[in-house]
């Protein structure tokens, strides 16, 4: 009694060459075309989706996501080209029984070693990024962001200004370009989420606990906020906006908004504000330290 | 010449007969089986009842985002609904489908085994289960409306102050009694495949199905109680004065997120793992050739059991109170072994003779659709870049990127084990339309979400402002979710016009694994004889007795000559 | 038995090895406690499994050469329909809806679980129905 198992010679077409290097020619020329168009289109990496930002921390967060987006591009259609040929070149043609292959153990140690020296890279990157973004230098600006249901409070140490405002009033910090500012944020009720898109930046405002981050905007400009962690009923319109100016324009707005009670941001419509939807309830609290 | 085929193996208890028995019709049969195949069918429906229920939800959830200031629903109704729309599918669909309603059927048939080793915890299993779905869902019918606080119910939002009313506490209640229904399966998933295998089918000639199922229950008995505390004590926050999550009392928050977490991680994979051995299932028949890498996917499956205990913080990356590089390398590494799975099955399709079942397309589909939330999945380990995803659309895209792949291979399974459990095949025409609509819906309605998060929309939010190109973007997301609800239609349509139709016999698929070997559906008490059993494909090593083994050295499993006939 | 031993005691080693590390590197309480648990909850069926697999004969499901004949005879008890846990599952579901709509719940829900309980045990001392 022996094994019996079926080897069959790879198929001859009728010039000569076996269908395996027909294949393996097909592939090379298909393989030519994007890899020269890629060579063409110049040296500029693509956004992948996301965009630099506005401050040096969100740049760097930028370069780490086209690094990854890199990475997964090629990954990715590897995979796919693979699982394709598969799917079109090994369909079922007959009825015979192909070769019972169940292992290789180099093939599988390759695809083991090779993942994860390509995640310890990421992981490296990352925490390249990572030691910038949570460090904290010495910075001019502090705000004491208080969030609450629904809105926002921004309290400026040293400084005699605070700024609130409930979900569509949309509170606006205003900070100096090219400066350290620092945030101390917290929360007064249940947890809210503090994002600006153009920082690429979002932290948890949780209750009993002060998270500190540090940033430097280096473009001016208006940048949407907006609550991220579900907090109640009107999570969806707890908006608030950044705004970087310049450091004389910085100085002006905190001389003239310098008082002993609270600034409220204006009544009327603002660039984020969803019309239809404002809540006719006032908000549970405004925002008490 | 060696006996292939041995006498019946007997498996009764203390009575004698071994023929089927006048017990009780009707709904009293119902209510009192104890056989694995009974309750599992019942899982199933009540699964895919569930399914549709939660897919409803998402229906409206999508209907009210294709515009921005939309007024189809409440702010308050369209918080109870991606509540509702996430337990629902999380608790009460994808895990009871995975380890209530296939493992239950098919994990005894694969071993040999003539039932689960507690038949009666099984039943109760189901009836938990049943019971803890229609408290979750009756919230919708008292004051309040149902839990609104999402899925994950974060403190203090699910405190009382913050979310009175019956409805929480029912959510509560429901997942107290699905949590036992977990814990008791995973128990008898244990107990069955250390203890009910037939002779000959070691550890390591089980399937991989069985594997990951093992690895399953033994996530769930390490979670599903962390969780079940977790909620007793976010009841009693509500109604017994206690102070765990709320800062007033000098209690912390954020441990709420911790202990729900610890469970949610491993249970995406307690999720993931029996998708995942159902497409190793599918992929080695419909390529006629064995599983590429057995003892590697076996590897594989515990390492990713492993590594999910240690993870669950990457869903807390914003509190800015985790040690973020723990977390971050070990969930980076969790892509390894998946990666793993992905080559091990591309290696099982290679140079095989594929053919294009329904079953077998789903499984493809899979691929496709899991390599796109896996490669996002990794984008999300690097805190810097979960800092400007988290809790956005990209989130939301992703992991519906992940449970869709997983719903892809529940309809693989439904078309591939269905004929085995009901003796019909389902129309393999309608079923190429619901692979179609099922497959480019997915991508039509998550491609735009990831494009929707990166441009800053954040998720939970009922409406949204008129920022350029959010508009459009939800609109052919919503084109995507009707198309995926057309494919259920479809499946619905399916059933009902193959019902008793297709007669199916032993093994339509020339299946490989020791379900095939018995008829369709199986007996009481699953076989009436049983193959020998040399490697992990005995109905394949059966039926064609000079295919077992390939060139490349000898099977691990399979050290001694296949004797043939 | 041994394959189920290993398996357990080397993801409870894993978990060890986890837990330590958290807990010195991490600082946090609640997932170092939970590691920690999950490291005992394979270490104790694990070590049970291995003190046995070096104490037991080899079953027929652990030899790869085993026949089916070798496996004839009673597998296991297989209790037939039993009316018990659709009553114990009742009585769950009246517990928990004590939880939410009043303690008076527990009267029916208390009272159907002690039923089952009782039943379900003298059903299965008895022999179960088939």
């Amino acid at each position: 009694m022996s094994k019996v198992f079926s080897v069959e010679p790879p198929a001859l077409s009728p010039q000569g060459v076996s269908n395996r290097t027909r294949r393996w020619r097909r592939v090379r020329r298909i393989v030519a075309l994007p890899i020269a168009a890629l060579a063409l289109a110049g040296c500029t990496v693509p956004t992948f989706g996301a965009s630099p930002g506005a401050t040096t921390s969100s740049q760097s967060a930028y370069h780490l996501w086209q690094a990854f987006s890199i990475g997964a591009a090629i990954i990715g259609t590897l995979v796919v080209v693979l699982i394709l040929w598969a799917v079109i070149f090994h369909r079922r043609t007959s009825d015979r029984i192909p070769k019972q292959v169940q292992y290789h153990i180099p093939l599988e140690m390759t695809y083991i070693i090779i993942p994860i020296v390509i995640v310890l890279g990421l992981f490296a990157a990352t925490l390249v990024v990572e030691n910038k973004e949570v460090a904290n230098p010495k910075t001019s600006v502090t705000i004491d962001v208080n969030a609450f249901q629904w809105g926002w409070k921004f309290t400026y140490l040293g400084e005699n200004v605070v700024v609130v405002g409930q979900t569509t009033q949309d509170p606006e910090m205003v900070i100096p370009v090219n400066e350290n500012v620092h945030i101390n944020l917290t929360s007064s009720d249940v947890v809210h989420g503090f994002y600006v898109h153009a920082f690429n930046f979002s932290r948890y405002a949780l209750p009993g606990v002060l998270n500190e981050f540090t940033f430097r905007a280096v473009n001016t400009g208006t940048f949407n906020g907006q609550c991220t962690q579900l907090c109640g009923l009107y999570h969806s319109l707890m908006f608030f906006r950044v705004k970087v100016v310049s450091q004389s324009e910085y100085t002006t707005w905190l001389a003239t908004n310098a008082s002993a009670g609270a600034v409220r941001t204006s009544q009327t419509a603002t660039n984020q504000q969803t019309s239809s939807i404002v809540p006719t309830k006032p908000a549970k609290s405004e925002g008490n330290n | 010449m060696t006996d292939v085929l041995d006498p019946p193996v007997t498996s009764e208890p203390r009575d004698h007969a071994h023929e089927e028995h006048h017990g009780p019709t009707g709904i009293l049969k119902w209510i009192t089986t104890t056989d694995h195949k009974v309750i599992g069918l019942s899982y199933t429906v009540t699964a895919v009842i569930m399914m549709v229920i939660g897919g409803a939800f998402a229906e409206i959830i999508r209907a009210q985002l294709a515009s921005p200031n939309n007024t189809l629903v409440s702010l308050a109704q369209y918080n109870e609904l991606f509540t509702m729309h996430g337990s629902v599918m999380i608790y009460l669909f994808a895990g009871p489908f995975a380890f209530g309603a296939l493992a239950n059927i098919i994990v005894p048939i694969q071993i040999g085994a003539p039932d689960m080793a507690f038949p009666r915890l099984n039943a109760l299993s189901y009836w938990l289960y049943l019971t803890g779905s229609i408290t979750m869902l009756s919230g919708f019918f008292v004051a309040g409306g149902a839990a609104n606080f999402g899925w994950v119910a974060y403190a203090p939002l699910s405190n009382s102050i913050n979310t009175p009313g019956a409805g929480a506490d029912l959510w509560i209640g429901g997942l107290l009694l699905t949590g036992f229904s977990a814990i008791f399966t995973g128990v008898n998933l244990c107990a069955t495949i250390f203890y009910l295998r037939a002779p000959g089918m070691t550890m390591f000639r089980m399937p991989i199905f069985t594997w990951n199922m093992l690895v399953t229950a033994i996530l769930i008995l390490l979670a599903f109680p962390v969780l079940t505390a977790g909620l007793i004590m976010l009841y009693c926050d509500r109604h017994f004065g206690t102070h765990i999550f709320s800062v007033q009392g000098g209690g912390v928050p954020v441990l709420w997120q911790h202990i729900f977490w610890f469970w949610g991680h491993p249970e995406v994979y307690i999720l993931a793992l029996p998708f995942f051995g159902i497409i190793t299932e599918i992929i080695p028949v419909f390529s006629r050739k064995p599983v590429f890498g057995y003892k590697g996917m076996v590897f594989a499956t515990m390492t990713i059991g492993a590594l999910s205990l240690g993870v669950w913080a990457h869903h807390m990356f914003t509190t800015g109170v985790v040690l973020l590089p723990f977390f971050s390398l070990m969930s980076f590494l969790i892509a390894v072994p998946t990666g793993i799975k992905m080559f091990n099955w591309i290696g099982t399709m290679w140079r095989g003779e594929i053919w294009f079942s329904t079953a077998m397309l789903m499984a493809i589909g899979f691929l496709f659709t899991f390599l796109v939330g896996g490669i996002t999945g990794i984008y999300l380990a690097s805190p810097p870049l979960d800092f400007f995803t988290h809790d956005t659309y990209f989130v939301v895209a992703h992991f519906h990127s992940i449970v869709m792949a997983l719903v892809l291979g529940a309809m693989g399974g439904l078309y591939y084990w269905g004929p085995k459990i009901t003796g019909y095949l389902l129309n393999e025409t309608i079923g190429k339309v619901q692979f179609w609509f099922l497959f480019i819906g997915i991508q039509v309605f998550t491609l735009p979400d990831y494009l929707l998060g990166l441009r800053g929309m954040p998720r939970r939010v009922g409406v949204y402002p008129l920022h350029p190109s959010w508009q459009s973007l939800n609109q052919l997301s919503t084109v995507g979710a009707i198309m995926i609800g057309i494919s259920t239609i479809a499946f619905m349509v399916n059933i009902v016009y193959s019902w008793k139709k297709y007669p199916a016999g032993d093994n339509p698929w020339d299946g490989h694994t020791l379900e095939w070997f018995t008829t369709s559906p199986p007996p009481h008490h699953n076989f009436y004889r049983l193959p020998q059993i040399r490697s992990e494909r005995p109905t394949w090593d059966y039926n064609h007795p000079g295919h077992t083994a390939a060139e490349h050295g000898h099977h691990p499993s399979n050290d001694e000559e296949v004797p043939v006939a | 038995m041994k394959v189920e031993a290993r398996i357990l005691l080397s993801l409870g080693s894993f978990f060890g090895l986890m837990a330590a590390l958290y807990w010195f590197w991490g600082h946090e309480n609640a997932g170092g406690v939970m590691i920690f648990a999950a490291m005992l909850l394979c270490f104790v069926p694990g070590s049970y499994y291995y003190w046995w697999s070096r104490r037991m004969r080899a079953r027929p499901e652990d030899d790869p050469n085993a026949t089916q004949a070798q496996g004839a005879g009673v597998v296991g008890a297989f209790p037939g329909t039993s009316i018990w846990p659709f009553t114990l599952g009742m009585g769950a579901f009246f517990v928990v809806l004590a939880l939410v709509f009043g303690i008076w719940f527990l009267v029916p829900g208390l009272g159907l679980v002690a039923w089952a309980l009782f039943g379900g045990t003298a059903e299965g001392r008895r022999g179960g129905t088939r």
